[in-house]
């Protein structure tokens, strides 16, 4: 068969298998492949771009001026005042306290209760595991807000069980507001955000674990493994790369929290978060350019964080070879010591 | 090191068919024994479950008269090379040779660690390798970090699964070699699972023929070649297979024993005949290289032999040999019995042409008709309803595994007056 | 792990027991809210778990009653606007993943990774200009101004997703098919739409899920029920009464929202699993 019409699929394809010897006759159809491939890939392209590279470079932008929307004739640049506002404040410092803290417990104990669940579902019969799937997903696809008014009226003091229910322990009676007080409402809005998206870091767990070969498992079995070494030594640093990313994306997305907080509390009780305070200053305040800063520093923050997930990465992937020997005696004889 | 015993191993999975089935071996201290068959004839599983990876279901397993059916593999101190060899992609190959000893945690010191690492890479010619990851080495290095993972641990046994099905056929060839100087030295016992029967022939001490989880014959190499339990066996090992060529037991007209076959009447010895006398229908077992081109036989063996008269279909000349194929009608009696003898084998091919090894500097062409003398004195017949060696000679075969048993004594006094 | 059956009787009651537990866990809020979603005003203020008696009246607030304008509104622009936006995603995420599965062209990385930097950009970050920029122009509280940040959130993971997908489907499958005598149309049609059909399905679960999810937008770009979606106009329920928590409303409505989710969970977990394990493992 002859296609000397130009079949674009087949011409696509021509080319691929012709990429490794490169041939000079190739230029025009790669030309037009480029084209084609950008005409496709264009559209998408654009829109993610004007939805997300404007909008920051405006916000960049807006952050440099006294501006407010209520006032726009009084808009004046006045350069960083805005950020050095935000960074000598001991309030702002506050909530971009608290905004980590949430990050860093609620991914940690994702990771955990996460990793349990994974190997739940990776050990569990092909019978158990549509049914443990289909009831981890209900957390993974109910709407955020929804989960927070679930988790907020279980914990209500007057329509709440929460506080009956577990009155025999200490601290928890009937009179405890727990949206009164700046850890407890903490622990029931990190709880909500737990609940909603471990189930999330357990499926890219579940995934990095069925990577592990399971004749790496048995190996270390026959070669003496606990079936604690069989995961510290060989599971986990086998799918190191799906933790880091199950890591990231979470750590990122927890940093982003708004929601759970806003139904809660609204940022009572010092639980303010920096999406909040941004959201606070530019849409109820109209003080477009403080909270531009905002928006700016929580930007920044998770560029920041993505920078250092990568860099540590590198780290990681480079050193692999002689931090192996180290680390591994370090564990080796924290091991020993528990035992 | 220890010898390993079965006892009547069974292993069933959830539908109730036994992968396994009532497999007694007994492994000696220090021997290799070779675990053959086809896939899906239980020779993994029956490794697994020495191994600790399977549950035994029923029977009784010993390594070194212990019982050791409920502890885990951790506890029967095996090694084991894994078909993927089952490297730590983490590790360095250093490290993974010395993983097991690391495991076994305050049981060694660094410097043993280290003494006994060099020293199994040096066995492995793997020392220029050690600070390597898993992912830069070869198919042929990483099978060596396999074997060197194994060799460190001073374990009871060694266990191969088919761990050289996935190197080329040249490097398989040399990591046989390997493998087998290895064993030889170490003088480990060791069970290996092929369903390569050039790796089982020139690897094993003894070999365990299964099919469909039930052991056929475990015997020496050549015991199996020249005295098969059965047709499977007979069919399985060797390369090409042996023929089974269909055919009664008659008189002739010269008053002499022989079968009629499909491509003529072949005399047959008394004992051969009186075996199969009594079957309406036989199948004689001939292997290729019973056949001779009758102008080539030499007078004094001509005596051992009969005469037929066959048209070549075709010849294939490799070089240092040559087959030329016969084609012939089967006998409908038999044909059910080599399909499933096929199927068993795991080749589809039902095969109605005879194959026979001629010289290779033979210049018989395909088309030609030649006279081909077979050494009638080798020939087994097998009863086509139950696959019985019907001529098997017991005491010939035994003789042959214990002459086996004996150069392997002798290997291993050379080896130790070497060291 | 290994065959199904051969467990003994202990490990059996303890994959029930697990199987319990996560089950309990995953399912404990969401049963809380549907309790209280049949309670009534009275039994809202008890700290029990299911109600005393059992009552329609939240349901019909939403529906029939008070909060029927508020409610239903929101219900109408939330169900218009997340499938209009997941439709425009999947189409042009799939175009997009088309073009980086099967295409050498330069930047493609470049895509992949602008992709990536957008599904991990802060929304609230971009809120504050959006939000600035739609009142000049005109797009505040419209649909059309939520639908388009929306897609700032769906294409991403479309494009990953649909990437992974593409890259698994056989291709050859369509040169065969022509060589067997099919039309090119044809053979894009027979061959290769039904092969990558369960991946765009996947995909636009899974982009539902996420502008089904939105808070921030609707919350920052809408002002009145011209196009506020329903977990914004949650915020802004009221009670009958100035000192009645709308929590019986609010109940309702958080189930009915749910609704949705629950059963394209049930009909398609499989999918969804391999639709999100395979965009982030890849990537």
């Amino acid at each position: 068969m002859t296609t000397t019409a130009e079949n674009p699929a087949n011409a696509e394809d021509r080319r691929r298998r012709d990429r490794r010897p490169a041939r000079p006759k190739k230029s025009d159809r790669a030309k037009a492949e480029a084209r084609l491939g950008w005409m496709l890939a264009g559209p998408a392209f654009v829109v993610m771009l004007a939805v997300t590279a404007y909008p920051i470079a405006q916000a960049i932008f807006d952050s440099l001026f006294s501006y407010r929307l209520t006032a726009p004739d009084e808009r004046s640049f006045i350069f960083l005042d805005n950020y050095l506002l935000l960074f000598t404040d001991g309030t702002f410092w506050r909530i971009f306290g608290v905004t980590l803290l949430i990050t860093v417990i609620t991914v940690a104990v994702e990771l955990v209760l996460g990793f349990g669940l994974a190997i739940v579902m990776h050990k569990a019969l092909k019978s158990l595991r549509g049914l443990l799937r289909t009831s981890i997903l209900v957390p993974y696809g109910i709407i955020t807000v929804v989960s927070a008014f679930a988790w907020y009226y279980m914990f209500h003091i007057n329509s709440g069980f929460v506080n009956q229910w577990f009155s025999w322990v200490p601290g928890i009676d009937s009179d405890l507001d727990w949206f009164a007080n700046f850890w407890t409402a903490i622990t029931v809005i990190m709880a909500s955000e737990i609940w909603k998206t471990t189930p999330f870091i357990a499926l890219l767990l579940l995934a990095g674990l069925a990577q592990v070969p399971d004749e790496l498992v048995e190996a270390a079995r026959v070669d003496g493994a606990t079936r604690w070494q069989q995961y510290s030594r060989v599971i986990i640093p086998n799918m190191k790369a799906a933790i880091m990313v199950a890591l990231l994306f979470r750590a990122l997305d927890a940093f982003r929290i708004f929601d759970n907080v806003f139904i809660m509390t609204g940022g009572d009780a010092n639980t303010e978060v920096l999406a909040l305070l941004a959201y606070r200053q530019s849409i109820s305040r109209l003080e477009i350019g403080l909270g531009s800063a905002v928006s700016v520093v929580l930007f920044i923050s998770v560029l920041l964080m993505v920078f250092v997930a990568i860099k540590l990465f590198k780290v990681d992937l480079a050193s692999g070879t002689d931090a192996s020997g180290g680390g591994k005696k370090k564990k080796a004889t924290r091991k020993e010591g528990q035992s | 090191m220890a010898s390993i015993t079965l006892k009547n191993i069974v292993k069933k999975y959830g539908d109730g068919y036994p992968a396994v089935n009532d497999v007694s071996i007994d492994i000696d201290d220090g021997e290799f024994v070779i675990l053959v068959g086809p896939s899906g004839c239980g020779k993994s599983t029956l490794l697994r479950m020495i191994v600790g990876l399977e549950d035994i279901t029923d029977g009784e397993l010993l390594i070194g008269g212990e019982r050791v059916n409920e502890k885990a593999p951790r506890d029967r101190n095996l090694a084991m090379v894994f078909q993927n060899y089952a490297l730590y992609p983490h590790l360095t190959v250093f490290e993974n040779i010395a993983f097991p000893m690391r495991l076994a945690k305050g049981q060694f010191s660094e410097d043993e660690v280290k003494e006994k690492v060099n020293q199994a890479a040096k066995l492995l010619e793997l020392t220029e390798h050690l600070e390597r990851k898993p992912g830069n080495l070869s198919g042929g290095q990483r099978q060596r970090v396999a074997m060197g993972r194994a060799i460190v641990r001073d374990a009871n046994a060694f266990l191969f699964d088919e761990p050289l099905s996935n190197l080329d056929a040249k490097l398989r060839g040399q990591m046989r070699a390997e493998i087998s100087r290895l064993q030889r030295s170490l003088n480990t016992t060791s069970v290996y699972v092929t369903h390569d029967q050039t790796e089982a022939m020139t690897l094993g001490d003894r070999v365990a023929v299964l099919k469909k989880g039930v052991l056929q014959q475990i015997a020496s190499p050549r015991e199996l070649y020249e005295q098969p339990a059965n047709l499977f066996v007979a069919g399985f090992i060797g390369a090409p297979s042996m023929n089974f060529l269909p055919g009664t037991v008659e008189t002739n007209s010269a008053g002499n024993p022989c079968l009629s076959t499909p491509l003529g009447e072949i005399e047959l010895p008394e004992h051969l005949a009186a075996a199969g006398k009594d079957k309406e229908i036989v199948l004689a077992g001939i292997r290729p290289e019973f056949f001779e081109e009758a102008s080539q036989v030499e007078e004094r063996r001509r005596g051992h032999g009969s005469v037929i008269s066959a048209e070549l279909s075709h010849v294939e000349w490799l070089g240092n040999e040559q087959y030329g194929y016969i084609g012939y009608e089967n006998d409908p009696r038999v044909v059910e019995t080599l399909q499933r003898l096929a199927e068993d084998m795991d080749s589809d091919d039902l095969r109605t042409q005879l194959v026979v090894a001629l010289d290779a500097m033979s210049r018989v062409r395909g088309g030609d008709t030649i006279d081909l003398w077979v050494e009638t004195r080798r020939i087994h017949l097998f009863d086509p309803a139950t696959g019985e060696n019907l001529t098997r000679d017991a005491e010939a075969g035994a003789e042959l595994t214990r002459l086996a048993a004996e150069d392997r004594k002798r290997d291993r006094e050379r080896q130790a007056s070497r060291d | 792990m290994a065959g199904s059956s051969g467990l003994t009787g202990r490990q059996k009651l303890g994959w029930a027991a697990v199987s319990v537990v996560i089950l309990v866990y995953a399912l404990f809020p969401v049963a809380a809210i549907f309790a209280n979603s049949f309670k009534t005003q009275a039994d809202l203020g008890n700290p029990t778990f299911w109600p005393s008696n059992w009552t329609w009246g939240n349901y019909q607030e939403i529906f029939v009653g008070g909060a029927q304008e508020l409610f239903l509104t929101a219900l109408r622009n939330s169900i218009g606007i997340t499938l209009i936006a997941t439709f425009i995603a999947v189409v042009l995420a799939t175009l997009c993943a088309y073009a980086i599965a099967r295409m050498d062209f330069p930047g493609k990385r470049f895509v992949l990774g602008t992709a990536l930097a957008v599904s991990i950009f802060p929304v609230i970050s971009v809120v504050t200009p959006l939000f600035n920029l739609w009142r000049t122009i005109g797009l505040y509280d419209t649909w059309l101004g939520l639908i388009i940040p929306y897609l700032s959130l769906t294409l991403p993971i479309s494009i990953w997703t649909l990437s992974a997908f593409f890259r698994q489907i056989p291709w050859e499958l369509e040169q065969a098919a022509q060589v067997d005598g099919a039309t090119q149309w044809q053979a894009f049609r027979k061959a290769i739409v039904p092969l990558a059909a369960p991946g765009v399905f996947t995909t636009a679960i899974i982009a539902f899920f996420i502008a089904w999810n939105d808070f921030v937008y609707g919350i920052s770009l809408t002002s009145t029920e011209a196009a506020r979606p329903v977990p914004a106009a949650l915020a802004f329920f009221t009670g009958a009464s100035q000192f009645e928590e709308p929590t019986g409303a609010i109940s309702a409505a958080a189930i009915v929202v749910t609704i949705p989710v629950v059963l394209l969970v049930l009909l398609f977990q499989r999918q969804i699993v391999s639709g999100l394990t395979q965009g982030a493992v890849k990537g």
